[in-house]
C-alpha cells in the first residue's frame, strides 16, 4: 500500500541545514495498523507530513497504491489527499462555526457530491464513531473525545485508503484515549490501513507494528501482539 | 460562480461570522453612501446657479452709462455719458443682424396709489422686449405693446403683489392708478418667477416716462436681446462691438475702462456655470476619495479575514481544497458583500437625496440628485476593487501549505 524509499528530507535554518530524515524506508501493507514512534525531532511528523502529501521529500520515492507520489502541484496534491487519505489531527482541527455534520459532510463537498448525498454519507459516518445524537453540535460544544471522533468521522466519510493519525490522543486523557484506540481498532478490524503517531508506549502497544524513528533514521521496526483496548475500557 | 452548493457555502459562511459580514459591508455601504449624497450636494448646487439664471433671459446685454475716466478729443475726464433715444435706434439699426429686440429702462421709485391705498413701488419704463428679458409672465391683460409707446398711453401693467396690495380682492384690470399724481390705466397683470421683489414692479412705457419727466429723451440703461444663435464667442465679440460703437458715437476713449459698462448675462452665466462645474469637479474628487478609502477598507479587511482564517483554509487544503476553490470562495464572499452592501449603500443615499428634497434650499442646494448611471458606475466600481481587494490575499492564502496553516500556534 504504501512505500518509502531512501526518503531524505532537511530545512534550511539559517543557511546550515537541518538534516530531518536520512534515508527512509518504509512499507506499510494493506490493513495495517502502524505506530511510528519517537521523541520530539525525530522525525516522525515530517514523515507524515510527506505521507500525506502535506510536504515534499528531497529526494527518495514515495508510491500509494501504486501511483507514485512525485512532484505534485497543489491542485494534483488536494486531489489526491481527498482521494486517498484522511487525516486526524492532534488539535483536531475542525471548523469550529460549522456543525459536527457539516465538518464531515466538507471532503465531500469538494468531491463535488450532491448536498443531499453528503449529508447523508456524513450522517452514516458519525453514526458509525458513536455520534449519532450529536451531529447538529458545534465543536464547542462537544468534548475532546467527541471532537476526534468528529475529526475520525470527517476523515473516514470519502473512504480514503490510508487514515492518517498525528498524535490523536495527545489531547485526551487516558479514558478517553483508550476509547479512541478501540474505534480507530475497530475500524482497522474492518479493513483500513492506519497509520498512527505517537510518543506514548501505551497508544503504540495498541497497535499491530511499531516503528521507531531516531534522528531521522528508523532504528526498529517490529510486529507485536496487539493489545485490545476494549479490555482498558471499563 | 452559479454553483448552488457553492452559494450555500458562502451563505453558510456569512451566517456564522455576521459580525465579519457585516463590519465589511459596512465600510461599502458607508463608501457608497457618503459618495452618492456628495456626488448629489454637488448636483444640488448646480442646480441652483442654474436656477438664479432661469429668472431673466440669459441671450441679454446691459448696456449702462457711466463716468469716463480719461480726456479725449478736448472732453474732459470724469464727465457723465448718458444714453438717448437715438442711441437705442443706432443700435437696433447697426446691429440688426444679431439683435433679437432692444429696450431700454427707465427706473424710478415712485407713490402708486388705488383709491385709499398707496404705497411706493419701483416703476419702470421700459419697452415691450422688456417683458421677455425679465420673463414677465403676463396672467391677465397683456404687456407694454409698441402703441403704448408710440402713442405716450398713461398704461401701466403691474405685479401680482402690487395687485394683492392696492386691490385686494378687485379685479385691477380696466382700472387707474395713481402714478405720482398721474392716472395710469392698468392693461395687465404679471408675476414672475424671481422672487417677490420683481412682482412689485410697476411697467409704463418709456415714453411717457420720459415726457412726465420734462420731455427729455434720456434713457437710464439699454437692455438687448441677441440671437442665440450666435453662440457664447459670438456674445462677446457682440459686446466688444457695441462697446466700441458706443464709446466711439460718445466720444469716449477707446482705452477708457469706464464710461461706458456692459454686463453680459452670458458670460455671467457661463463663469457661473463654470464655477459649478469646478464645485462638481471638488465634490466628484471628495467622492472619489471617499470610495478610495472604501477601497482600501475592504482590503484591509479582507487581509484580516483571510488572516483569521488561515487555520480553517488550512483544514480545508487538507481535506481536498484545491487552490482555485480556496480562492473562489474567498471571492464569492467578498464579492457577495461588496454587492449587497453596495447596494444598501446605493439605496439608503439615493434615499437621503430624495428625503432632502428642497429642505436645504437655503444652503443654495436645489434638488440633490445623483444621475443613477453614475451611482451604478461607483458601486460596480467598487464591487470590482472589492474582488480585487480580496484577490491577492486569497491568492496568497490559497499558496499558503497546510501544514504551515495547521501548525499550532
Amino acid at each position: 500500500m504504501i512505500h518509502l524509499t531512501d526518503i531524505y528530507k532537511s530545512y534550511n535554518l539559517n543557511t546550515n541545514p537541518l538534516h530531518v530524515l536520512k534515508g527512509i524506508n518504509l512499507s506499510v501493507a494493506e490493513g495495517e495498523l502502524v505506530a511510528i514512534m519517537g521523541a520530539s525531532g525525530s522525525g516522525k511528523s515530517t514523515m507524515l507530513n510527506i505521507l500525506g502529501m502535506l510536504d515534499e521529500s528531497d529526494s527518495g520515492t514515495y508510491t500509494l497504491d501504486s501511483t507514485p507520489i512525485v512532484k505534485l502541484n497543489e491542485t494534483k496534491a488536494a486531489q489526491y489527499r481527498n482521494k486517498f487519505l484522511g487525516f486526524v489531527f492532534q488539535s483536531f482541527n475542525l471548523i469550529s462555526y460549522k456543525t459536527a455534520l457539516e465538518n464531515v459532510s466538507l471532503p465531500l463537498y469538494y468531491q463535488g457530491l450532491p448536498r443531499k448525498e453528503r449529508q447523508k454519507k456524513a450522517k452514516e459516518q458519525l453514526t458509525k464513531v458513536g455520534l449519532g445524537e450529536r451531529t447538529h453540535h458545534v465543536p464547542s460544544e462537544l468534548s475532546g473525545g467527541e471532537k476526534q471522533r468528529v475529526a475520525i468521522a470527517r476523515a473516514l466519510v470519502t473512504n480514503p485508503m490510508v487514515l492518517l493519525a498525528d498524535e490523536p490522543t495527545g489531547a485526551l486523557d487516558t479514558k478517553t484515549s483508550y476509547e479512541l484506540m478501540a474505534l480507530l481498532q475497530e475500524i482497522n478490524d474492518k479493513g483500513k490501513t492506519i497509520v498512527v503517531i505517537t510518543h506514548e508506549s501505551d497508544i503504540a502497544n495498541m497497535c499491530k507494528r511499531i516503528v521507531y524513528l531516531r534522528d531521522g533514521v528508523i532504528v526498529e521496526d517490529k510486529k507485536i501482539k496487539q493489545k485490545k483496548a476494549k479490555d482498558y475500557v471499563e | 460562480m452559479w454553483n448552488r452548493d457553492r452559494w450555500l457555502e458562502v451563505f453558510e459562511t456569512l451566517r456564522k461570522n455576521k459580525l465579519r459580514a457585516v463590519l465589511s459591508g459596512f465600510t461599502i455601504a458607508l463608501g457608497i453612501f457618503i459618495f452618492v449624497t456628495l456626488y448629489g450636494f454637488g448636483n444640488g448646487l448646480k442646480n441652483a446657479f442654474q436656477e438664479f439664471f432661469l429668472d431673466d433671459a440669459t441671450n441679454t446685454l446691459w448696456i449702462y452709462p457711466a463716468q469716463t475716466t480719461k480726456p479725449y478729443k478736448g472732453f474732459k475726464s470724469r464727465r457723465n455719458i448718458e444714453f438717448k433715444n437715438d442711441d437705442l435706434k443706432d443700435l437696433e439699426t447697426d446691429f440688426s443682424l444679431f439683435l433679437e429686440g432692444i429696450t431700454p429702462r427707465i427706473s424710478r421709485g415712485s407713490q402708486v396709489s388705488y383709491l385709499t391705498e398707496s404705497n411706493s413701488y419701483t416703476v419702470r419704463a421700459v419697452g415691450p422686449v422688456h417683458q421677455a428679458i425679465e420673463k414677465s409672465l403676463v396672467y391677465a391683460g397683456r404687456y407694454i405693446n409698441k402703441i403704448d409707446v408710440e402713442q405716450y398711453s398713461k398704461h401701466a401693467v403691474i405685479g401680482r403683489l402690487v395687485a394683492k396690495d392696492l386691490f385686494k380682492t378687485e379685479d385691477p384690470l380696466g382700472k387707474f392708478v395713481v402714478i405720482n399724481d398721474i392716472a395710469f390705466k392698468v392693461v395687465g397683470l404679471f408675476y414672475d418667477e424671481g422672487g417677490d421683489n420683481e412682482e412689485r414692479m410697476v411697467y409704463i412705457p418709456y415714453t411717457t416716462q420720459q415726457r412726465l419727466l420734462g420731455g427729455t429723451d434720456r434713457v437710464d440703461q439699454i437692455v438687448l436681446t441677441f440671437r442665440p444663435e450666435i453662440g457664447y464667442q459670438g456674445a462677446l465679440q457682440l459686446e466688444a462691438n457695441v462697446k466700441r460703437f458706443l464709446k466711439r458715437k460718445h466720444h469716449i476713449d477707446p482705452n477708457d475702462p469706464a464710461g461706458i459698462y456692459v454686463r453680459n448675462v452670458a458670460s455671467d452665466l457661463k463663469q457661473n456655470q463654470d464655477f459649478a462645474s469646478v464645485l462638481q469637479y471638488i465634490v466628484t474628487f471628495v467622492g472619489m476619495g471617499t470610495l478610495i478609502a472604501g477601497i482600501i477598507g475592504i482590503s484591509n479587511i479582507m487581509v484580516y479575514v483571510v488572516r483569521e482564517r488561515t487555520k480553517e483554509l488550512g483544514i480545508r487544503k487538507a481535506i481536498g481544497a484545491t487552490p482555485i476553490s480556496i480562492i473562489g470562495m474567498i471571492l464569492h464572499e467578498s464579492i457577495f458583500i461588496t454587492s449587497v452592501a453596495g447596494y444598501v449603500g446605493l439605496l439608503a443615499g439615493v434615499g437621503t437625496l430624495a428625503l432632502i428634497g428642497d429642505k436645504l434650499e437655503d444652503f443654495f442646494i436645489y434638488n440633490p440628485q445623483i444621475h443613477i448611471g453614475t451611482a451604478i458606475f461607483a458601486t460596480f466600481l467598487l464591487i470590482g476593487f472589492g474582488a480585487i481587494a480580496g484577490y491577492v490575499p486569497a491568492k496568497r492564502a490559497a499558496r499558503i501549505k497546510p501544514i504551515i496553516a495547521l501548525r499550532d500556534e
